[in-house]
């Protein structure tokens, strides 16, 4: 049991770097992609219709 | 209590501080330089077709009308808004970034279930990528121009990200699956949003000639495809060098 609760953490606290990092890049997405604040759209607005973001 | 104190412990054990600082520096390294090719390429490519359209979203120039008008019209040069292109920069750059970083956090599973990672498996990354970021939405809801006419934003961004996340699931069953219904369920997987259908507008309204609008496709996409193909042949090529340095380290 013991050998099995270790094991089960080990794996996944490897994996949490990974799961960290992918939250991290699409919360980014998300910001510069699709958060409608008049002054990030503004700022992202080329961006977001060059790179096929839905806009407005 | 014990399970927990393990469990931080892994937390801040060296295997995983140096697993998350590879994918941040090969992510951030990744990202800037693509992102930075990436906003260059939209500037001079991409960039005239939206000021053009947007002299029809404004007015200032109106087809049908009864004269024949200039498909030829003057157009701001690159960086002729310093701010405004200097924020595409800045936020491409960020963009990719956020992409980089989700392509060598999945190259670091891929890497530990025994596949190679490296600036040539990296091409293949980053088509995947393109597809599923950028192509797969595009299908339905195609790069817009401004002034086009399109259903409610919150409708169509949840639509997006659906899409997104199935054809992410799909590209990695494809590349990893190995068997026949791996590729069925990835087969599915990138059809049915499109079966479903995108948030569509009730009418057409847009002002803007139908010419800009494709070339304005084409070019977003043409772009997108080489900004993803660099992204994934860099994200790979640091996530290799990035692994050596930290080997040497140890």
């Amino acid at each position: 049991m013991t050998t099995k609760t270790i094991k089960a953490s080990a794996a996944g606290a490897s994996f949490l770097p990974a799961v960290f990092a992918v939250v991290l890049g699409l919360g980014i997405i998300t910001v510069t992609g699709h958060v409608q604040a008049s002054g990030l759209h503004d700022a992202a607005h080329d961006v977001r219709h060059a790179t096929g973001f839905p806009c407005h | 209590m014990t399970r927990l104190m393990m469990c931080a412990t892994q937390l801040a054990s060296p295997a995983t501080k140096t697993m998350f600082s590879r994918i941040l520096t090969s992510g951030l390294f990744a990202g800037a330089a693509a992102g930075l090719i990436a906003a260059l390429l939209q500037l001079y490519f991409v960039q005239p077709v939206l000021l053009h359209a947007e002299l029809y979203e404004g007015g200032d120039l109106v087809h049908f009308g009864a004269d024949p008008v200039t498909a030829h019209p003057d157009l701001p040069g690159m960086f002729a808004e310093p701010m405004r292109d200097g924020l595409s920069i800045i936020f491409t750059m960020l963009t990719y970034t956020g992409y980089a970083l989700v392509l060598a956090a999945l190259m670091s599973v891929a890497e530990r279930q025994g596949h190679e990672i490296n600036g040539r498996t990296g091409l293949l990354w980053g088509l995947a990528g393109f597809v599923a970021f950028h192509f797969a939405p595009g299908l339905s809801l195609a790069p817009e121009v401004p002034g086009v006419a399109a259903a409610d934003v919150g409708v169509r961004q949840i639509w997006w990200t659906v899409t997104v996340a199935a054809a992410g699931v799909a590209m990695w069953l494809i590349a990893f699956g190995g068997n026949l219904v791996s590729y069925l369920i990835a087969a599915v997987l990138l059809m049915v949003p499109h079966i479903i259908g995108a948030p569509e507008p009730e009418s057409f309204s847009g002002p803007v000639p139908t010419e800009i609008g494709a070339l304005f496709a084409a070019r977003a996409f043409g772009i997108g495809m080489a900004a993803w193909a660099l992204l994934g042949s860099f994200t790979g090529h640091f996530w290799q060098t990035e692994g050596k340095r930290a080997g040497a380290a140890v």
